[in-house]
């Protein structure tokens, strides 16, 4: 069901200035790898500003260019549209485009957060404040049935778990919400089976993908014709990587939640993974206990299944370096892609983004 | 093993700093290309080989590839494997849809549209090749120039692709031999010599080995061109759009309060500055541009491909579907026009045939009025055709509700291309790019036709059979406001004559064979939903345009 919002609180106020304040804390913090140039910063940025003398865009602004066309689009074209916003970095980036897309215009349609109840936190915690303070309208749903009867991805298995309370529930909000396009912020770079799905991905009376009879998607011009009950999924970010993805958080300054920046935190190390205890869901093996590692969350999922990686990034440069020195597939770290050779298609075929 | 080399992208920490190195990365531009080829060209070992150098492969990704059931041939690593998604294609061991890839290098972000190359997927060719801005045509040397290669060459041509990249792979199963490199050169450049191709740049490649892929190799100390990478590295980005007139098609208006109203749009081509004198189409008003506004503040000017909104010094009555263009550069303007047509349907498309048009930010109802020719895709000859099936190419003519604005598809693909739409299935079942307008010839004096009757009117004649007074003066009330030539009578009334003259005619019943019985509709109580069922009933038997009761242009 649709969570009751709080009024934003004092609380909240607090945290969305100290969150701010955190904005600041990369920069000064840059590597000290040679002198820090501020001032070399200060004219990247600028130097980025549209220039009608450039001859064409540059990849960030042509990237950004294509996919406010399609909130556009979007917008103009279906009756309900709705936002799916996971609090993580594409989704954040997402954010910033629809504020782009209509300025100086509110944002014409709600955000809304599937909560698994075993998000981080600090997710959570960013969540309540900054579409807030943004202007933006945010929904919140919860698979209560589920959640109730005691879900979780250890008891459950992992696609269990994500069936009921991502899968389900994102089907019963865009249900019940009566939405008939929903973005989502994923990117064909992430996985191998998004790497054909169309940009407005169709979905059957059940949320279901068809792989094989998708329609043809051709120019700019998109086909936002549905009948009732039926609804399309678009994916804004379609042809944005991951390195893009944070060079443009860099490039836009846009605040993301602080799980992405390296700080020593409390993690049971398995193997090579680094398991976050908060929702403590995961049972302990003997002789395991939690201990403080230097490290960061790479993606965002639910604390159960998304590990963290050991990083000393605290800035947005670090990590640009990091991704770029250490290749590693972001989605390595969450459990649910590595369930069977083709998992990512299968749950989508069901209706999963 | 794969050894983590040296990555060209990374940092080198004695020559640059992240701060010069997120600036340089930050300037890149970007290259859309698509691939055509078959398996047994080793398409997928060369965009894997590509994706591989480029280092633009995560090693866990290819952890997961040494895993993978599947496994086609023997030796180090299957390329091919990293680039097919979809369980199926894994399973059959051929890539069927369009896959879209990413790599960079320090200088260019590239898109990589890889698209199947059988003849029945020409359907996901066109779409690869629609965003593209470089193909590469891949031939095996041992093969050289095969009907697929001419049919990949076709499609990039008629999709307006620039450049084309021939890159003839497996070099080193033919020992590197020059004459068989030039003997499917010269071949390959005769037949294309009539397309409209910028540049087209050969270059021999053995994918397996890495020759010529991202840097010169040794073994053919011959060919003194680019290494494919370095190709497309320097590959002229096309500018040319800014230079070309401005067109900016209204996709949304924007309108927080009543001091600004701003239209927002992609820029399809050309450049708009503050001040300019702009013609608001179709109205035909003009205004000049009072500002460009985005979220990061006002601009004096903008280009193609950005996007933008603007507010006009004058008010103006202007929705999305619109165009803004300079005054003395306009586009044609015709509701009739030739185009060619890739058809994506499984059932054949005949001349007369009903269809949803979208261009640029507008959807109309349109009609397939003829079917010119069908392309011959074995002799490149066009042919007389009654029908286009599946995976065909031909020349159409196609008559619109209303008059849109195009440019021809070779002047600009965004503002020449159409996609159609079933109304029925809703599915995108053609692709077209427009030639040219089809303008009223001087001869025409004869009788107006039925079809100018329909395309001025957008709705056929009809006679309706309906019993229930009420309703009949609700409906005629409906179709009337829908902009219907209607007329509700007493029965016995001239109705041939109005049927003639383009009219629906409402009565409770007809002595005429034509006549729809609506009598017979199981039509809900409720006279307002009694009206709706009638008029979706209409639209869906052709009688009535279909964008204008269902189309989606609310803002």
């Amino acid at each position: 069901m649709f969570e009751a919002r709080p009024a934003p609180s004092a609380s909240n106020f607090l945290y969305s200035m100290t969150a701010r304040l955190a904005l600041f804390r990369p920069v000064e913090a840059l590597p000290l790898r040679g002198t820090v140039n501020l001032q070399f910063l200060w004219t990247i940025r600028q130097s980025l500003c549209y220039d009608i003398s450039m001859s064409s865009l540059s990849h960030l602004r042509a990237l950004e260019a294509e996919s406010i066309h399609i909130l556009r689009e979007v917008a103009a074209e279906f009756a309900k549209p709705v936002m799916l916003y996971s609090i993580g970095k594409d989704s954040s980036v997402m954010l910033r485009l629809a504020q782009k897309a209509f300025h100086p215009g509110k944002i014409p349609f709600p955000l809304l957060h599937i909560d698994t109840t075993y998000k981080f936190k600090e997710m959570i915690e960013f969540r309540d404040w900054y579409p807030a303070s943004i202007g933006a309208d945010l929904r919140v749903y919860v698979n209560r049935e589920a959640r109730d009867a005691g879900a979780n991805p250890v008891s459950l298995g992992t696609s269990k778990c994500c069936g009921l309370l991502k899968t389900r529930a994102l089907l019963n909000a865009l249900s019940e919400g009566g939405y008939d396009a929903a973005f989502g912020g994923a990117r064909r770079d992430e996985e191998k089976s998004r790497a054909k799905e169309r940009i407005y991905s169709f979905r059957d009376q059940y949320g279901q993908w068809d792989p094989k009879n998708q329609r043809p998607e051709l120019w700019n011009v998109f086909n936002s014709r549905i009948d009732k009950g039926q609804s399309i999924r678009v994916f804004p970010l379609s042809n944005w990587t991951e390195i893009d993805v944070w060079h443009y958080i860099h490039l836009e300054n846009i605040t993301v939640v602080p799980l992405y920046f390296a700080k020593p935190r409390p993690m049971v190390v398995r193997g090579g993974s680094l398991i976050p205890m908060e929702h403590g869901v995961i049972p302990l093996l003997p002789g395991e206990a939690p201990q403080m590692v230097m490290c960061r969350m790479r993606s965002l999922g639910c604390t159960p299944c998304t590990g963290a990686i050991r990083s000393e990034a605290g800035s947005v440069p670090q990590i640009i370096e990091e991704l770029l020195r250490f290749r590693r597939s972001e989605r390595e770290n969450r459990i649910i892609d590595h369930d069977q050779e083709g998992s990512m298609e299968l749950k989508k075929r069901e209706g999963y983004f | 093993m794969i050894a983590a080399e040296t990555n060209p992208e990374s940092l080198s920490a004695e020559s640059l700093s992240i701060d010069e190195f997120l600036a340089r990365e930050l300037n890149k531009e970007l290259l859309r290309f698509s691939t055509a080829g078959s398996v047994d060209d080793g398409k997928s070992t060369l965009i894997g080989r590509l994706l591989y150098d480029a280092r633009g492969i995560y090693e866990d990704q290819l952890d997961s590839i040494r895993k993978s059931k599947v496994n086609r041939s023997s030796g180090a690593i299957d390329f091919s494997l990293l680039t097919d998604g979809l369980r199926a294609e894994r399973e059959q061991g051929i890539t069927i849809d369009v896959a879209y890839r990413y790599f960079s290098t320090p200088r260019r972000k590239f898109i990589i549209a890889d698209t199947p190359g059988h003849e029945q997927y020409t359907r996901n060719m066109a779409t690869g090749a629609s965003t593209a801005q470089l193909a590469i045509v891949l031939v095996d040397a041992r093969n050289g120039v095969l009907p697929q290669t001419r049919r990949h060459a076709t499609i990039s041509s008629l999709l307006g692709i620039p450049r084309i990249v021939l890159a003839v792979n497996k070099m080193d199963l033919v020992n590197y031999s020059r004459e068989v490199f030039e003997k499917i050169r010269a071949d390959f450049l005769h037949f294309s010599r009539d397309f409209e191709f910028e540049e087209i740049q050969p270059i021999p490649i053995s994918a397996l080995e890495g020759e010529n892929v991202a840097r010169r190799g040794v073994r053919m100390p011959w060919y003194d061109g680019p290494a494919l990478l370095e190709y497309l590295e320097a590959a002229p980005v096309s500018a040319a759009t800014n230079s070309s007139p401005l067109r900016f098609p209204v996709q949304y208006v924007i309108r927080p309060n009543q001091h600004f109203r701003g239209y927002a749009g992609q820029i399809a081509s050309g450049t708009l500055r503050v001040g300019d004198p702009v013609t608001v189409l179709p109205s035909g008003q003009s205004s000049r541009i009072a500002s460009i506004a985005t979220f990061d503040g006002e601009l004096q000017s903008a280009h193609a491909p950005m996007s933008i909104t603007v507010t006009l010094e004058d008010e103006r009555d202007i929705s999305r579907g619109d165009m803004l263009v300079h005054p003395e550069e306009q586009p044609h303007a015709a509701r009739r026009f030739e185009a060619n047509l890739v058809w994506m349907a499984e059932d054949p498309l005949a001349a007369g045939r009903s269809l949803l048009l979208k261009h640029t930010a507008q959807q109309v109802s349109a009609r397939v009025h003829s079917i010119e020719s069908r392309l011959d895709i074995h002799t490149m000859e066009r042919k007389p055709a009654g029908a286009l099936s599946l995976n065909d190419i031909g020349a159409v003519r196609i008559d619109a509700s209303r008059p849109i604005f195009f440019d021809r598809y070779r002047d600009n693909r965004l503002t020449g291309a159409f996609i159609l739409i079933d109304p029925l299935t809703n599915g995108t079942v053609g692709a077209g790019m427009i030639q040219s307008a089809i303008q009223r010839r001087a001869l025409d004096l004869g009788h107006v036709t039925p079809e100018e009757r329909y395309e001025r009117n957008g709705h056929g004649p009809a006679l309706l059979a309906l019993a229930n007074g009420p309703l009949a003066l609700r409906l005629e009330r409906r179709l009337f406001d829908h902009g219907c030539q209607v007329l509700a009578v007493a029965p016995g009334t001239h109705s041939a004559t109005l049927y003639a003259a383009g009219l629906i005619v409402i009565s409770p019943w007809f002595a005429d064979a034509r006549a729809i019985d609506l009598n017979r509709l199981p039509l809900p109580k409720d006279e307002d939903a009694a009206a709706d069922a009638i008029m979706a009933y209409l639209e869906q038997n052709g009688t009535l345009a279909t964008d204008r009761f269902s189309g989606g242009e609310g803002i």
